[in-house]
């Protein structure tokens, strides 16, 4: 089981297909800083198909003024959770 | 559980040192220990004593040295990535013959050693990049 951090925006579109090629059905992916703007509604059937569950971090979403009902969000104490509920922490940056 | 944290991101371009920042407090909030946090590529920029933000703004270099001193964390910049940015200690600035420094105290310059020591010894090590 492994976390997942991605920080980069849908504009880096290349930086999720690395993401997403490394996961699997136990991983999870944590959408960070920019990486949140994949919670956007346009980009909802790309995250459909990611294997294993996808969070986006709560402060960055306030922060740009982002609401995700479909992804789960998680507080900072709750990204630290995740890094202990999983193995080990992969950053995509 | 024991934490080490990489900071990759510099203060200013960004998001990453802030998002490290907030991390280490939470780390440290939620009862575990940070064994080091381990300042690399334009991470570095975080261990600079000159860094002036405007007083509305987060002055993220101040707030290391903060916490650091609150909860005694060993702070490594790396030495080769530091020196080659202008980002020195006294010690250095002797070696390559130059007049000032500014390294802050509550920061250490260190070889990559320090990081795969921080490896052995941590649970977790949580990176935080940046795009340069």
């Amino acid at each position: 089981m492994v976390l997942h951090t991605l920080n980069q925006a849908p504009a880096n579109a290349a930086c999720m297909a690395s993401a997403l090629a490394a996961m699997t059905a136990q991983d999870t992916l944590l959408l960070i800083e920019d990486g949140v703007y994949w919670t956007l509604p346009t980009f909802a059937s790309q995250l459909a198909n990611i294997p294993g569950s996808v969070v986006a971090l709560a402060p960055d979403l306030q922060a740009r003024g982002l609401t995700s009902d479909a992804i789960e969000s998680v507080d900072d104490a709750g990204f630290v959770a995740l890094c202990v509920s999983h193995d080990k922490v992969v950053s995509w940056f | 559980m024991i934490f080490s944290i990489v900071v990759q991101a510099s203060p200013v371009q960004n998001q990453g040192a802030e998002t490290a920042l907030r991390f280490a407090r939470a780390v440290l909030a939620a009862g575990h220990s940070i064994h080091r946090i381990f300042f690399y590529r334009d991470g570095v920029q975080n261990g600079s004593a000159l860094s002036c933000t405007p007083q509305d703004e987060l002055n993220i270099p101040q707030q290391w040295q903060a916490l650091a001193k609150q909860h005694q964390l060993d702070l490594v910049v790396c030495i080769a990535a530091a020196v080659r940015r202008g980002v020195i200690n006294e010690q250095e600035a002797t070696r390559y013959k130059r007049e000032q420094w500014n390294l802050n105290d509550a920061f250490e310059l260190s070889g990559l050693g320090q990081l795969v020591e921080a490896c052995i010894q941590s649970d977790r090590v949580v990176t935080f990049g940046g795009r340069s």
